[in-house]
């Protein structure tokens, strides 16, 4: 909600600006040569006011921010002119500049996994900031310390002080980030990329935490961060960074609503597909329904658990953990069903033992009507062909020793061994060129592309024998905005140029409608809704769907800061000890006694619908 | 792009060319090169067989004399062809236990780590017994096992035990690769597990094992020429550096020539062969790209 | 981190086993039996003397009497020494062996890991590249030759400390000897430890920690050490190990009447009840003191102890 203090475009300004960036450049000594991360920065932050500062991945956002904090890497200048309040921070002496790292200017981190000391306690190491900056006793500080994780909303703060940050999930971790930068009371929080690695509910939860720290204590934020939808509900100002320099900045009604540079009115019209509003595009069915019903099925699966053993104790007793329990589907030819949750809710798991890549404790998987789990396995690998798989880390999921035409030629070579070596070449460079990349690159090495290249060479790899199904793993968490869309888009392109069935795993929900007709949520293995999409976006039926499009951050400043509001508190559960009955009730808004008693069953409404709750019928 | 497309492709020429702009490398092969000539062609240069003795120039300190360029020892045998002799033997010693106890761990540690379970458990708890003693233990133990000290028993003690790290790395390479993506993407596109460990493992795993090879050859050296040092390797008349150096430190007082000259050999084989496997081991490092 | 503790602990007993039966396996099972010498004994003498040492007994039964022994620490009779047993020959050269490797082992950690900091918190391509070429020639060089070259240089040259020797236990004579052993292992050290707090320091924690204003060698001393201490622990077994070794040279180098001279002779001599025995006080001290080596990294990383 944009704050009175900056109703115009700012010339001027009524009050004197927190942090003045002027003309502030950065540059990092390599060996190649000085590479230029950022120039010509000049941006304001008045006090009470929220930043946010946006763009793609190396645009040179954190480096910027991390110059003014005097956090460059041992290689990097800065130059130009940062004013603290009244300091020049570019040229403060160590002791000054420790002085303001803290007290003055608290940071957010981007990872908090990595950028909590793993050898300390939250308790040691809240308390070591507290007692830096201001004279407590140990007593006193520990009450702070106290305090402010109740503040950050951490669920048994007395616990938490005394664990380690391994211990912690990471949204735990991400407050204890924020708790530890608001620990003194500074002026200014520098947020950088503090929801990238979370769930989607917990961002959430993270931003609305931030919007209401920035109001009780009228403190200036500068969030920065790739995700639009991020600052849409938080930022009164938007300034966008594109390689190096700032192309854009203004009110954030009027960047996000009105975008006047082409590239930003790309960036938003991008993340406007994905917020799961009327406009954004969904998919569409290849077929009429009732042609569908006759396409062969490709894979069905029939209440479906995997466990797995956790632990080890002093007999080799192991503790079980369901990572799924009793999920079945079918999908025929040509169709597309997109299964989302948060992580720990086995999509992944599902995506692995749908494949047989790995053992299932109960219930069945057929392929185009055979039992995998009967074959012998050379008869196994051979019907592979036909159900092949995508993965999460594109650079990953490529061997590192071969070149971009021996990884797609793979599958011809296993599979088309009649094939020489003229005709495999062919097949692999069509393929290529399907897939948006040129023959250039087909004698590269994996660590020779960009991430967006890399997935197109799995995506290849996968395509290239014209499989029936394709299962897609998380496939574009790992990239970048635009790119995500350039792969979306190429997915829908090849299922509509074939018959390939589609199974699209991921948590981004913006994602999943532009290319599944149908969807399923799952939410700690356990099946929770399964609905056409364009049902499931408009009116959902299980509170847990409504919570994830709840979620969901929409780049309307509006409509996002009505989100923040409704955003509820809570942590998912453990999956070894998971809930009585219905396992969501512990966050379930509309839980009764009824939801911790029985496991709903799992009703259909309507053909390729289906949903587990209680009270559904008489919460729509 | 055309950044890229000039860079230079894959791996092996990517690290050659690091290791050519390296001076100390090039230092270190200059100098191993330069030694092996002279060991190989000692023979050539001189009058003087290892054990010849010369009874008019006893202990003598290096000079022109006689052709006894390095002097004598205190039996009057020529320390110019015993030390090249030596480093020859030091250097054929270590190159081929070196060769075995790589062909044994590499072997060993890609079934046990591609095997896993099991299998894994007892051949690396194998491993562990036999580390848990320091090597060299096991190493005199073995050769006090067998009746008589030859070359032949020396090699294999030391190739015996050297092959132990090796399969320790190699295992834990091999387990790091199983989880890779790519190893379960070759899995779901049908590839069988054979195909799977001759294309995707192996190659993967080779280059840490080629950079360990030339650190381990130096170890070789270093250990042959302790045991010889101590009495239990190469055994006299037959010169070894190791049991030059042990004369050499009792006639440390009188006549210093007879430990620094074979010691000088020695360390510049053992630093030139450490620096190349340091070089070649940065070269590989793909944090440096 | 005792549940720790006690499984590590745990864990040793095995192996300690296992290095006991190959201990106990070499002895009665290699070539050359003990009465095997000069002269072939008469058969009643030899029956006698095979009576009295147990050796008509079923192997099994011989396995559990050798382990029995073991625990009230009789590791038998030397062969070759013969009015000796094999633990009072041990016992004789302990002291002084278990005093040079413990204090190898301390001196090398107290000077290798304050020059590791030091040269990565005073870092300049100057000193790099003198660091580099220094540990570099300290761990090539093998330390029966620098042994030997010390000798030369302080005690021949200079006059400054004995050659060789041990008399009357005087401290002067043990200064060269724990010099010779350190070096390889405080310059390795070093190494280590310049490298791994070089790249902790890099790491985003430490960053954060700088982030909060906590000022230099807080940082350095709180955050960033404990990390980068694992690799440096995690090396400590290896470097026991290669004390252990080293003190078998440097006794010969320097003549001291340590245990080293019992294993190499018993080798050579074919004494098996005296190298075997040599083994298992050696094994087990090795994995006593990597024992402590494994509770220092579980101390040092909280994540480790859950493994």
């Amino acid at each position: 909600m944009p704050s009175t203090l900056a109703s115009a475009e700012r010339p001027g300004g009524a009050l004197p600006a927190v942090l003045n960036l002027a003309r502030l450049g950065v540059t990092f000594d390599t060996p190649r040569g000085p590479v230029v991360a950022a120039e010509d920065v000049t941006l304001s932050v008045a006090p009470g006011e929220c930043l946010g500062v946006v763009g793609e991945s190396g645009a040179g956002k954190s480096q910027v921010f991390l110059a003014v904090m005097g956090l460059l890497a041992a290689n990097g200048r800065a130059s130009g002119s940062a004013r603290f309040q009244e300091t020049e921070l570019l040229a403060a002496t160590p002791a000054a500049l420790d002085r303001v790292r803290g007290a003055g200017i608290g940071m957010v981190f981007q990872d908090p996994m990595t950028s909590l000391t793993p050898h300390l306690t939250v308790g040691d190491q809240l308390t070591e900031v507290l007692l830096r900056h201001a004279p407590l006793g140990a007593a006193a500080a520990r009450e702070r310390a106290l305090t402010l994780l109740e503040r950050v909303q951490l669920t048994d703060p007395a616990e938490r002080l005394g664990q380690y940050p391994h211990e912690l999930s990471g949204g735990m971790r991400q407050r204890v980030m924020i708790a530890l930068a608001l620990a003194s009371n500074p002026p200014l929080l520098i947020a950088d990329e503090p929801t990238t690695s979370l769930d989607v509910t917990v961002q959430a939860q993270i931003l609305a935490l931030l919007a209401a720290l920035k109001r009780e204590r009228e403190m200036a934020l500068i969030l920065i961060t790739h995700d639009l939808g991020a600052v849409a509900g938080l930022a009164d100002r938007v300034a966008v960074m594109r390689q190096g320099r700032v192309i854009e900045v203004g009110t954030a009604a009027r960047v996000l609503k009105t975008p006047q540079d082409p590239y930003t009115r790309r960036l938003v019209l991008d993340a406007r597909r994905l917020d799961g509003t009327a406009d954004s595009p969904k998919a569409t069915p290849a077929r009429q329904a009732a042609d569908a019903a006759r396409e062969p099925v490709v894979l069905a699966v029939t209440d479906l658990s995997v466990d797995f053993g956790v632990g080890r104790g002093w007999f080799g007793a192991q503790a079980r953990l369901a990572a799924l329990s009793r999920v079945s589907l079918e999908l025929r030819a040509g169709e597309s069903l997109g299964i989302v949750g948060e992580s720990g809710c086995g999509k992944s798991t599902l995506a692995r033992a749908a494949l047989q890549l790995l053992r299932t404790t109960s219930g069945r998987v057929v392929w185009l009507g055979r039992a995998p789990a009967q074959l012998p396995a050379a008869e196994l690998r051979s019907l592979r062909r036909d159900l092949q798989l995508i993965f999460q880390d594109p650079l990953g999921s490529l061997d590192p020793r071969m070149t971009v035409e021996e990884i797609v030629a793979e599958p011809l070579r296993v599979h088309e061994r009649a094939l020489d070596v003229r005709s495999r070449r062919a097949a692999v460079l069509a393929t290529l060129a399907h897939v948006g990349l040129t023959a250039e690159l087909a004698g590269r090495y994996p660590h020779e592309l960009s991430g967006g290249e890399c997935q197109r060479v799995g995506i290849a790899r996968a395509v290239v024998l014209g499989p029936k199904l394709l299962v897609c793993d998380e496939p574009l968490s790992a990239l970048d905005l635009p790119t995500q869309q350039q792969i979306v888009t190429l997915l829908a392109a090849l299922r509509a140029a074939s018959q390939m069935a589609l199974l699209f795993i991921s948590h981004n929900l913006g994602l999943v409608q532009q290319l599944c007709v149908r969807v399923l949520v799952l939410y700690l293995g356990r099946m929770m809704e399964l609905a056409p999409a364009a049902a499931l976006y408009a009116a959902p039926r299980h509170p847990y769907s409504r919570e994830l499009l709840a979620a969901l951050p929409s780049v309307d400043p509006d409509i996002q800061s009505a989100r923040l509001k409704a955003v509820r508190s809570g942590e998912p559960p453990s999956p070894l000890a998971p809930p009585s009955g219905c396992v969501y009730r512990t966050r379930c808004p509309q839980a009764r006694p009824v939801c911790a008693e029985r496991v709903p069953a799992w009703e259909e409404p309507a053909a390729g619908e289906g949903i587990a709750c209680h009270r559904w019928r008489e919460l729509s | 792009m055309t950044e890229r497309a000039a860079a230079a492709r894959g791996r092996w020429s990517d690290a050659a060319r690091r290791l050519k702009g390296n001076p100390l490398v090039v230092a270190a092969l200059a100098v191993l090169a330069a030694v092996t000539v002279l060991a190989v062609a000692a023979p050539l240069l001189t009058p003087w067989g290892y054990d010849s003795l010369d009874w008019r120039h006893l202990a003598q300190p290096p000079a022109r004399v006689a052709a006894h360029w390095f002097g004598t020892d205190r039996l009057g045998r020529d320390l110019f062809v015993r030390t090249l002799s030596g480093v020859r033997l030091s250097l054929l010693i270590s190159v081929l236990a070196s060769a075995v106890s790589l062909v044994i761990g590499v072997l060993w540690g890609a079934v046990a780590g591609f095997a896993g379970g099991r299998t894994d458990g007892w051949m690396m708890r194998f491993v562990d017994v036999l580390y848990s003693l320091p090597y060299l233990f096991v190493v005199i133990i073995l050769t006090s096992l067998f009746p008589s000290n030859n070359i032949a028993v020396l090699l294999l003690a030391l190739g015996a035990v050297g092959w132990l790290t090796t399969a320790r790395i190699v295992r834990a390479q091999t387990l790091a690769l199983k989880r890779r993506e790519f190893i379960e993407a070759a899995r779901a596109s049908g590839v069988a597990p054979g195909a799977i460990l001759l294309r995707h493992v192996v190659p993967n795993v080779l280059g840490p094992v080629v950079v360990y090879a030339t650190l381990i050859v130096p170890q070789m050296i270093l250990s042959e020429s302790f045991l010889s040092f101590l009495g239990l390797g190469v055994q006299e008349p037959r010169a070894s550096l190791g049991n030059l150096i042990y004369v050499g430190a009792q006639e440390l007082e009188s006549a210093p020539w007879m430990l620094l000259l074979p010691a000088a050999f020695l360390v510049a084989l053992l630093l030139s062969l450490n620096l190349l496997g340091d070089g070649l081991r940065d070269a590989f490092d793909p944090r440096e790209r | 981190m005792l549940s720790y503790a006690l499984r590590r602990i745990a864990g040793i007993v095995p192996t300690l086993l296992l290095i006991v039966t190959l201990s106990f396996a070499i002895i009665r099972l290699a070539p050359g039996g003990p009465f095997d010498q000069e002269q072939p004994l008469a058969a009643p003498v030899r029956a006698n003397l095979e009576r009295l040492y147990g050796l008509d007994q079923p192997l099994p039964v011989q396995y559990l009497r050798y382990l029995g022994a073991l625990l009230h620490g009789d590791f038998g009779p030397s062969l070759r020494q013969r009015d000796f047993t094999v633990r009072e020959l041990i016992g004789q050269g302990l002291p002084l062996s278990a005093t040079l490797g413990v204090g190898a082992i301390a001196l090398a950690l107290l000077t290798g890991i304050p020059a590791g900091i030091l040269a990565a918190v005073w870092r300049s391509p100057r000193t790099d590249l003198s660091l580099a070429a220094l540990t570099a020639l300290a761990i090539a060089l093998p330390n029966f030759v620098v042994g030997p070259l010390l000798a030369l240089v302080f005690g021949v040259w200079l006059r400054w400390l004995p050659v060789a020797g041990w008399e009357g236990g005087a401290p002067r004579y043990l200064v060269l000897p724990l010099l010779t052993l350190a070096l390889p292992v405080a310059a390795y050290l070093a190494r280590l430890m310049r490298g791994s707090l070089l790249e902790v320091l890099r790491a985003p924690f430490v960053r954060a920690a700088r982030g909060r204003g906590l000022g230099g060698p807080r940082v350095l001393l709180r955050h960033a050490l404990r990390p980068a201490l694992l690799p440096v622990v995690s090396y400590l077994g290896p470097a026991i190990a290669f004390i252990v070794t080293g003190s078998l040279v440097v006794e010969a180098v320097f003549a001291l009447p340590g245990t080293g001279r019992f294993l190499v002779q018993g080798a050579i001599d074919r004494d098996y009840p005296l190298v075997m025995g040599m083994v298992v006080v050696y094994g087990a001290l090795t994995l006593a003191l990597n024992l402590l080596a494994d509770l220092a990294y579980g101390w040092l990383d909280p994540g480790a102890r859950h493994d």
